[in-house]
């Protein structure tokens, strides 16, 4: 049994497109958009989750003030080891963000995209935002700028936006109905004064709303992001991911509450919980049917640096930056390469999928056989390979396989279990965070794993699996997959399938 | 009359650049208010603005020395929970 693979970004704007509209597949999705949405996607790491896997991104914080209050947000969090949303270690004034941003270019020459992401909100720190935005524009062409706002006073800097030549904004977006948004913001700063509960909340939804009409009519990329609230929006995103969509939003990224107590948030402190993986899993599958979904995000920080699911930020500390020697023009040349050298690697990996979903429609004609899907769970340090070993991953992807194919499902952070070397005295628990984090995966595919977790991985439900080092992670999955059929393991559980159907 | 800026302040500059009497400044290790130049905004605005947006609740501080934003009003997290 011949399965493609179903959830691969469009990585270099593939033409042609999938039957079926509502599939889930960010691949058949991307093939929806024009041709000039998908030709400013294909090497947008935040975007694609091809792409994700080749091409890095990095934030500047030269935004600090914020307009608004948001019930997941606390302004005093400061932390160098936390990577989520409005952390960060050092802000910056636009003039020393532009070095560092020559700095990071010249130094990972995969880096595409330069995002301000705040702490507080961009466009509520207009000079300094398109201060950084006007010198880098002008500095390295070459690097794509977006920025990500509340929408607050969106409507009224989108002239500004389209000037800077910025073609891709996001917007979080958490409700379109102010008795929800009351129970998430507590308040706004709103032509001079503060405005607290619904009446505050109806005024950020309506500017919202218009900012993302204005964007779309000026041509500019908007993806919506919208963060899962158990109890207070998690019924309300479809119809938000109806809206936006409608309105011409081409991504929308729902995200996981974050609410430890410990970050000192309304939320944390009020034990808001935030939702499983199967609740948020379904949430995405729910609003895909309307949208082109987003399932690689990793809530990066707000001066995150280099790949997603890494940090490179501490190598490029203003202090180290300064002691750099940037030759910009003569770093471009060497970026130019080394991204048509990616592309012409994400082209070859197109052609042998195209062939292969050609190979699967001609064998198509024979009965398929269906199967139940199964959750497996992939060590990478990117690429697009299982290439980490078990006990360094920090994250791991999650795929499903079933009679459909392979479709990426998310990623889950954990505790690297073993630091490498003699750091391994506390692997024990650790190996308990992970194997909680991996629950409902039955496989987990690494470059390699240890003889020590084995057995309670084993004795946990999920299968340890060495075997396909190096390999391309959905062809790995494949495989696996049909092992397990052959092996009659995919007959079982059917009552679950149905239920899940 | 002057408002006053105390430690808490997260130099987030969302203050700075809406004092209509430009009395608040960059300083260390938090922003500062020049009381010979603040107004309170009186004549400008209703409210004084640095307060109005100001997100830390107790970090302005009015000419009595009381909290502008008292503990648990911008962010609705009950008192005890803000002691624990």
């Amino acid at each position: 049994m011949q399965l493609p693979v179903i959830n691969n970004a469009a990585s270099e704007a593939p033409k042609g497109g999938c039957s079926a509209g509502s599939c889930g597949s960010t691949d058949d999705q991307m093939n929806h958009l024009p041709e000039h949405i998908r030709q400013k996607v294909f090497n947008h790491p935040c975007y694609s989750e091809e792409a994700h896997h080749y091409f890095a991104r990095m934030h500047v914080a030269v935004a600090p003030a914020c307009n608004i209050q948001c019930n997941y947000c606390n302004r005093k969090y400061d932390c160098a080891n936390e990577s989520r949303p409005g952390v960060v270690s050092e802000l910056h004034h636009p003039d020393q963000a532009v070095k560092k941003v020559l700095a990071v270019a010249a130094t990972i020459p995969q880096m595409t995209v330069l995002g301000i992401a705040g702490p507080g909100d961009p466009l509520a720190n207009p000079e300094r935002t398109f201060s950084t935005f006007s010198q880098l524009a002008e500095q390295a062409p070459d690097i794509k700028l977006c920025v990500s706002t509340n929408g607050l006073s969106l409507p009224e800097h989108v002239e500004e936006l389209s000037k800077h030549n910025i073609d891709h904004v996001t917007i979080t977006i958490n409700c379109v109905d102010p008795d929800v948004g009351a129970q998430i913001y507590p308040w706004i700063f709103w032509k001079n004064k503060r405005i607290k509960g619904r009446e505050g909340a109806a005024i950020l939804i309506e500017q919202q709303q218009k900012g993302l009409e204005m964007l779309v009519a000026k041509g500019i990329l908007v993806k919506v992001n919208s963060v899962m609230i158990p109890g207070v929006n998690d019924k309300h995103l479809e119809e938000v991911s109806k809206i936006v969509k409608s309105k011409g939003a081409f991504l929308h990224n729902v995200m996981p509450l974050i609410s430890e107590a410990e970050h000192g948030t309304y939320y944390g402190l009020t034990g808001q919980r935030g939702p499983t993986h199967d609740e948020l899993q379904a949430l995405q599958d729910a609003c895909a049917g309307d949208m082109n979904m987003m399932r690689h995000c990793r809530q990066c920080r707000a001066d995150a640096v280099g790949l997603l699911g890494e940090d490179r930020g501490a190598e490029f500390t203003m202090d180290k930056i300064e002691q750099m020697d940037i030759n910009y023009p003569e770093a471009m040349k060497m970026r130019a390469e080394v991204h048509a050298a990616i592309n012409e690697e994400l082209e070859s990996k197109r052609l042998a999928k195209e062939a292969k979903v050609q190979l699967v429609s001609i064998q198509g004609i024979q009965k398929k056989e269906v199967t139940r899907p199964v959750l497996m769970a992939v060590a990478t340090k990117g690429g697009g390979v299982i290439n980490e070993h078990f006990g360094h991953a920090s994250e791991f992807l999650i795929y499903e396989a079933s009679s459909e194919g392979v479709r990426f499902i998310s990623h889950r952070k954990t505790i690297p279990y073993c630091e490498g070397g003699d750091t391994c005295g506390d692997g024990e628990s650790a190996l308990d965070v992970t194997i909680r984090e991996l629950a409902g995966c039955e496989v987990v595919l690494c470059s390699k794993v240890g003889y020590e977790p084995w057995g309670p991985l084993e004795a946990a439900g999920i299968q340890p699996n060495g075997e396909h080092a190096m390999e391309t992670i959905e062809e790995a999955i494949l495989k696996v997959y049909e092992e397990m059929r052959v092996a009659g393991k995919l007959e079982t559980k059917a009552d679950e399938q149905q239920k899940v159907a | 009359m002057a408002l006053e800026i105390i430690e808490s302040c997260v130099n987030c500059w969302a203050c700075e650049p809406l004092c209509p009497s430009k009395a608040i400044y960059e300083a260390k290790p938090h922003f500062l208010i020049d009381p010979n130049k603040c107004t309170e905004c009186a004549g400008d605005f209703e409210d004084p603005q640095c307060a109005t947006i100001c997100p830390i609740e107790g970090a302005i501080l009015n000419e009595d020395g009381d909290a502008m934003n008292p503990p648990g009003s911008l962010t609705g997290i009950p008192l005890q929970k803000l002691a624990a």
